[in-house]
């Protein structure tokens, strides 16, 4: 029977318990740097096997928890809050923490923006068949199907759209964002704000413009997450067309991925036609850097 | 015994994180949709062991997928646990510390109560004792509506009581916080708010309303199962409760 172990409170909330720091200096305060890997085997002398694994636990209830209103984890935080004094196993604990992901869960860490460490948990599994809206991965949900609508319409204009092209299609649907609607509420917020802090859009400036306008481009999740190539076989049954009419979005969404076999999205930079983000290459794993 | 974890168990995990509570018979049809999409077989009443194998693996991360009653409808619910937490910490990201602390105290309010609902006059008067920040009356009302509405609480006629989920999810922080006072339904053994008590000062024993009816269906001549002593409450009947297991 398992023993029930009482894990710290690590949401921040009381730092009173807080045990002396090996390296004498204050938790917060300074940047994290990724361990050395003679530093992280000193670490680990100074740790059990079970201590560990109990900082693993925490990190992954962490990250669930964020990942529950889909808010990118930002590494300064993770350490500050849950890592704390095991800095020095950073890399060994989130060995353990991507291992775990994987095969307990079938998610996979993924670090979309390598500056700033911010981290995402995107799906490994396939989506199940049925639908356009299976392109996008996750709990089936009207948001989804919302931002399905939203995403295919950007993809097929090629990576950018004017804020207004958004609305009027939206209203088409009758979804206007001038109103509150009875499933989404504010319309315009759950766009502008809801699915941007969620990464799955950009909300971008154009600049040049004045009065200020926006358009709308993918954002990192919807790149991780979210299939081209299914929006594509949708439009065309939606059109009645063969999705190979429309050739440079085509190209785009089965662009070979860098793992033969894989059908689903991933962060390869040698995917061409996943040009329109701007992000900087994520693929290479936290654990490892 | 248990056996490396294939996407199909993973697909289920996934799918229980994002519902906070299937009754048996969701629960069952996702464990045939999973295996129907992974090309394995599902296998009827397995789903406890399908469930026992990924809890195996989840244990180290203090995580389990448990089962526990409705006391409205007397069926069983499953739920994704977090089994390490001391406190009610799993709902911080959506409440402020005095909303928090207002539905401890709720909580501690339904524990005591004989039968295991409370008005929201009871509640409204809490929310001057709060050692946080106080709440305002109507404040603690919204907050009582949320909690409903994310479903935390049931409400019924003005009463509340503790829904599937809460009882499910806050199951180690009750029996952990309200150790004495705690009731235990004699039949199931689990815990039980909503229930009925045996007379007899000498026994007292508590069972589950569901429980009651499944119990001692069709007697017509009930005698508490540990005293012997006549029950003397009303029996509702089977068919008030839908119970998914047999008497």
């Amino acid at each position: 029977m398992t023993q029930r172990k009482r894990l710290s409170n690590s949401q921040g909330a009381s730092q009173n318990k807080r045990r002396s720091d090996p390296l004498g200096e204050d938790d917060g305060d300074l940047p994290f740097t990724q361990p050395s890997s003679s530093q992280v085997q000193r670490g680990m002398e100074k740790f059990t096997n079970s201590q560990v694994d109990q900082k693993t636990a925490e990190v992954i209830q962490f990250f669930l928890v964020k990942d529950q209103k889909k808010i990118p984890v930002r590494r300064a935080d993770l350490v500050k809050h849950v890592i704390k004094e095991y800095r020095n196993v950073y890399s060994e604990i989130m060995k353990r923490v991507h291992q775990t992901f994987d095969q307990v869960f079938g998610l996979k860490l993924v670090e979309i923006d390598t500056k700033n460490h911010l981290y995402i948990l995107i799906n490994k599994l396939e989506p199940p068949e049925g639908g356009g809206a299976a392109a996008v991965q996750g709990p089936a949900n009207p948001k989804t199907g919302l931002l399905f609508v939203i995403l295919s319409v950007i993809f097929m204009k090629r990576g950018a759209v004017k804020e207004s092209v958004i609305w009027n299609t939206l209203k088409k649907l009758r979804v206007d964002p001038g109103e509150r609607h009875e499933q989404f509420g504010d319309v315009k917020r759950l766009v502008t704000d809801e699915f941007v802090r969620q990464r799955y859009l950009e909300y971008v400036r154009i600049p040049h413009t004045e009065p200020v306008e926006f358009e709308f481009h993918w954002g990192q999740r919807a790149e991780l997450e979210v299939s081209k190539a299914k929006i594509l076989d949708f439009m065309g049954q939606l059109h009645d067309q063969d999705p190979q009419t429309w050739s440079q979005q085509y190209r785009e969404a089965h662009a070979p991925p860098s793992t033969p076999g894989s059908s689903q999205p991933h962060t390869s930079s040698s995917q061409p036609g996943a040009s329109q983000s701007r992000r900087s290459s994520s693929q290479s794993r936290p654990s490892q850097r | 015994m248990a056996r490396q974890l294939g996407d199909v168990h993973r697909r289920f995990l996934q799918s229980m994180m994002s519902n906070s509570v299937l009754d048996e018979q969701q629960a069952t049809a996702l464990y045939q949709n999973c295996c129907d999409i992974h090309k394995v077989q599902s296998i009827p009443d397995k789903l406890d062991d399908f469930i026992d194998n990924i809890n195996s693996k989840l244990q180290p991360m203090f995580m389990q997928i448990r089962k526990g009653m409705s006391e409205d409808n007397g069926h069983q619910f499953y739920a994704l646990v977090n089994m390490a937490e001391t406190d009610v910490t799993r709902m911080s990201s959506d409440y402020a510390d005095n909303e928090l602390e207002l539905f401890r105290k709720t909580l501690d309010l339904i524990v005591s109560s004989e039968n295991g609902k409370i008005s929201s006059t009871d509640v409204l008067n809490i929310a001057d004792t709060l050692t946080t920040k106080k709440l305002k009356k109507s404040e603690a009302e919204q907050v009582l509506n949320r909690l409903v509405q994310d479903k935390w609480l049931n409400e019924k006629r003005g009463e509340f009581s503790l829904s599937v989920k809460c009882i499910i999810e806050m199951e180690p922080y009750i029996r952990r916080m309200h150790e004495d006072q705690v009731k235990v339904c004699h039949i199931c053994h689990n815990i039980a708010f909503q229930c009925q008590i045996c007379d007899s000062p000498t026994c007292g024993i508590k069972i589950h309303n569901p429980c009651v009816a499944t119990y001692f269906k069709g007697r017509v001549d009930p005698r508490c199962p540990a005293c012997d002593e006549f029950w003397p409450h009303e029996i509702p009947g089977i068919y008030f409760y839908f119970s998914t297991y047999n008497s």
